[in-house]
C-alpha cells in the first residue's frame, strides 16, 4: 500500500449560468390565433362531415324521389327558402316520414355513444374502454330480454314500447349496481377497480341473459335482433324519445371537456390542481350512462362506435378533449348514418345489422389510420 | 412569501402509522428537504399538504388553513410535483402546463387571456418556448422535468411540493434541475419542501434537512448537524464517511464498503 497525496478534486463553478431570468427573443410561444383557427377548422369539417351524411342518408333508399332532388327538396322546406324541386308531396312523405327519422335516430345514436366512449375513456384514462363498459349494454340486454321472454300479455297494457322501457331502466340500474359495487371496493378513490367491478356485473347480467334464452329458445331470434342494433322503422316519435337524454347528456358532458383533460395527467395530479376528482368522474360517467342507456333501449347494441369514433378523431385531430368531445359528436353521427346507408344497400332489400357494418367499415380504417399515424 | 406551519399532522393506512403527529414550521422562502429510508413518512407528508390522503392535524399556509375539502382553494397555495408523474405523450407543452392555471378557472369557465400570459411567461422562463407546441412524448427525462415544474410554476402557488424531484435523472440534470428550483425560489419567493434520497444534494440545496424515520423527525437543523455518521449508520443501516469540505462548508456523505457496526 502506497499512501496517495491527497489532491484538491473541486472544480471551479460557477454559481449561475442566467438561464431563468431572460427569455431567448426567438424562442417565443406560438401565437395562440393558429391553435383556434386550427380547432375551427376541424369543426367546420366536422359539420361538413355531418350535414353531408344527413343528405346522402335521406337521398337514397328503394322507392321515393330520384336521389338528386332530394337536396333541392330539403332546401325548399327550410324557412325562407323557396325552390321548385319537383318533389311530389307523396315523395316527400316518404322522405319526411320514413327516412329522416331513421337518419336523426342515427345520428343521434353514433354523436351519443362518442361522446360517451371518449368521455368514458377519459375518466377511466383507459383507450380501451367503450360506453358499455359498466353494464349499459349489457343491462339493457338483459332488460329486452326479460320483456321478450316474458310474453306479451304481460305487458299489453303498456302505454310505451315495453322492450325500451325496461332496458332503458335496466341499463341506468345495472350501472348503478356497478357504481356501488365498485364503491364499496374504494373504486372512490380509484377508477380501476370501477372498471373490474364492471367487468363482473356484466358477466353476471349477461349470464342471467343467456339462462333466460336458453329457457325461451323461441324468443332467441328476436332477441338477436334486438342485440345487434338496428335502426330500421325509426319513428319520430323515437326521435322525441331519445332526444332530451341524449341533449342532456351531451351538454353536460361538452360542459366538462376541460375536467377530461385535466383528468388525462392523473386522478393524483387532478387533485392537487384542485380538481375534485370522484364528484367530477360521477357526474361524467352518470351523464354519459344516461345518454348511453337511452339509446341503447330504442336501437340496441350497436358496436364499435364508441371505442373507435373517439381514436379516429383523436388520431386525425389530435387527444385534447376540449376539440375530441365536439368533433367525436359531429363524426360519430355522421359516420353512423353512412354505416346505415351502407347497411340498407349492401344486401338490399335484405338489411344488413348496423353492428355489423360499423365493425366492418370501421375496423380496417382504424387500422389504416394507425398504421399512417404521423408520430410527432 | 408564506410560512406553512404544520400542527398534528398524523397520517395512518389502515392502523399503519405512516406519520407520527409533526407539527413544525417552515420560515417563508426556505426550502426544507426531507431525508430518510424509504417508508419513513417523507412522501406521506408531501401528499397530506398537498390533500391526497387523509391525514389529522392542520395545515396553514400563510394565513389559508387548507384542511377543509376545498381542493380548489388549496391548490391556489400549494403545487405539488409527483415522484413519478404521469405524463400524456400526447399531450403539447403548452396544454400541459396550461393545466397549472386550473385552480384559477371556474367550474364551466374557460382560461383567460391572463391565464395564458402567465403560462407563456413560465414557459419563456424555464426555456421552453422552442418546445411549446412539442408533444411530452417527444421529450428527454431532463425536458419532461422542467415542463412539470413549469405546471408547477403555473400554479403561481406560494409553496411548492417536490417528491423526489431528480430521482429519474443523471447526475447533471439533477444538478440543472436543482439549480432551477434554487433560482426560481429566490425569483419568485417560494417555500420549497422536498424529499430527496440524495443526502449530499440535499445539503447543498436545502436550508435545512428533516430526517424522518419510521413516521418519526429524528433529526432537523443544518446538513452539518444532521448528517452525520453515527446518526446515518442508524437510521439507513450503512457505512459512511461524512466530510465536510473546509472552503465552502458543504457536506459530503460518501459511502463506503461494509456495514456499520
Amino acid at each position: 500500500m502506497t499512501a496517495v497525496e491527497p489532491k484538491p478534486t473541486t472544480p471551479e463553478c460557477v454559481a449561475r449560468d442566467g438561464r431563468v431570468d431572460a427569455p431567448a427573443v426567438s424562442e417565443v410561444s406560438a401565437p395562440p390565433v393558429t391553435r383556434r383557427r386550427r380547432e375551427t377548422t376541424w369543426v367546420l369539417a366536422g359539420l361538413a362531415f355531418l350535414v353531408g351524411a344527413v343528405i346522402v342518408g335521406a337521398s337514397i333508399g328503394p322507392a321515393g324521389p330520384p336521389g338528386w332532388r332530394v337536396p333541392l327538396a330539403l332546401l325548399d322546406h327550410l324557412p325562407l327558402i323557396s325552390i321548385d324541386s319537383g318533389v311530389s308531396d307523396a315523395e316527400w312523405n316518404i322522405v319526411w316520414q320514413i327516412r329522416m327519422p331513421r337518419v336523426v335516430l342515427g345520428g343521434l345514436v353514433g354523436a351519443m355513444l362518442s361522446v360517451a366512449g371518449a368521455s368514458y375513456q377519459g375518466v377511466f384514462r383507459n383507450p380501451l374502454v367503450d360506453p358499455y363498459l359498466l353494464g349499459a349494454a349489457a343491462g339493457g340486454g338483459l332488460g329486452a330480454t326479460l320483456v321478450l321472454t316474458t310474453g306479451r300479455d304481460v305487458t299489453a297494457g303498456w302505454p310505451v314500447d315495453p322492450v325500451q322501457l325496461v332496458a332503458f331502466a335496466f341499463a341506468l340500474g345495472t350501472v348503478a349496481v356497478t357504481y356501488s359495487v365498485g364503491a364499496s371496493f374504494g373504486a372512490k378513490r380509484n377508477g380501476a377497480t370501477l372498471v373490474l367491478a364492471g367487468i363482473a356485473v356484466v358477466s353476471f347480467a349477461t349470464a342471467i341473459q343467456t339462462f333466460l334464452l336458453q329457457r325461451n329458445l323461441d324468443v332467441v331470434r328476436e332477441v338477436f335482433q334486438w342485440i345487434l342494433g338496428r335502426l330500421s322503422g325509426a319513428t319520430w316519435s323515437d326521435v322525441v324519445t331519445v332526444a332530451p337524454y341524449v341533449v342532456v347528456s351531451v351538454v353536460v358532458l361538452m360542459l366538462h371537456r376541460r375536467h377530461l383533460d385535466v383528468f388525462r395527467v392523473g386522478d393524483d395530479e387532478a387533485t392537487t390542481l384542485g380538481v375534485s376528482v370522484q364528484r367530477t368522474r360521477l357526474i361524467i360517467v352518470a351523464a354519459a350512462t344516461l345518454g348511453t342507456a337511452a339509446v341503447v333501449s330504442v336501437s340496441g347494441l350497436i358496436g364499435f362506435v364508441g371505442l373507435v369514433v373517439p381514436h379516429v378523431v383523436r388520431l386525425m385531430a389530435g387527444a385534447s378533449y376540449r376539440l375530441l368531445i365536439p368533433l367525436s359528436l359531429l363524426f360519430g353521427g355522421g359516420f353512423l348514418i353512412l354505416a346505415d346507408v351502407a347497411g340498407r344497400q349492401l344486401m338490399s332489400p335484405a338489411e344488413t345489422p348496423i353492428g355489423v357494418v360499423t365493425a366492418f367499415v370501421g375496423a380496417p380504417f382504424f387500422i389504416y389510420l394507425l398504421r399512417t399515424r404521423k408520430v410527432t | 412569501m408564506s410560512a406553512v406551519v404544520l400542527d398534528g399532522v398524523e397520517v395512518r393506512y389502515g392502523k399503519q402509522v405512516a406519520l407520527a403527529p409533526y407539527s413544525g414550521r417552515v420560515e417563508p422562502g426556505e426550502w426544507i428537504a426531507l431525508i430518510g429510508p424509504n417508508g419513513a413518512g417523507k412522501s406521506s407528508l408531501l401528499k397530506a399538504i398537498a390533500g391526497l390522503v387523509r391525514a389529522t392535524g392542520s395545515v396553514v399556509v400563510g394565513d389559508v388553513a387548507l384542511d377543509g375539502t376545498d381542493s380548489r382553494r388549496r391548490a391556489r397555495q400549494v403545487a405539488y410535483v409527483a415522484q413519478e408523474p404521469l405524463i400524456p405523450d400526447d399531450m403539447s407543452v403548452f396544454d400541459y402546463v396550461l393545466l397549472g392555471r386550473t385552480p384559477y378557472i371556474g367550474y364551466f369557465g374557460t382560461e383567460s387571456a391572463h391565464d395564458r400570459d402567465v403560462v407563456r411567461g413560465v414557459i419563456d422562463r424555464l426555456r421552453l418556448g422552442a418546445f411549446t407546441d412539442r408533444m411530452l412524448g417527444s421529450m428527454s427525462g431532463g425536458e419532461r422535468q422542467r415542463v412539470v415544474l413549469a405546471r408547477a410554476l403555473a400554479q403561481e402557488a406560494p409553496v411548492l411540493l417536490l417528491d423526489e424531484p431528480t430521482s429519474a435523472l443523471d447526475i447533471g440534470h439533477q444538478q440543472q434541475a436543482l439549480e432551477l428550483v434554487t433560482e426560481l425560489r429566490e425569483h419568485l419567493a417560494i417555500t420549497v419542501i422536498s424529499a430527496m434520497h440524495d443526502l449530499t444534494l440535499a445539503g447543498t440545496y436545502a436550508d435545512r434537512l428533516v430526517m424522518l424515520d419510521q413516521g418519526n423527525v429524528v433529526a432537523s437543523g443544518s446538513a452539518v448537524e444532521v448528517l452525520t455518521a453515527e446518526r446515518l449508520g442508524e437510521v439507513f443501516h450503512v457505512c459512511v464517511t461524512v466530510d465536510v469540505d473546509p472552503s465552502d462548508g458543504a457536506v459530503i456523505v460518501v459511502p463506503r464498503r461494509g456495514f456499520p457496526v
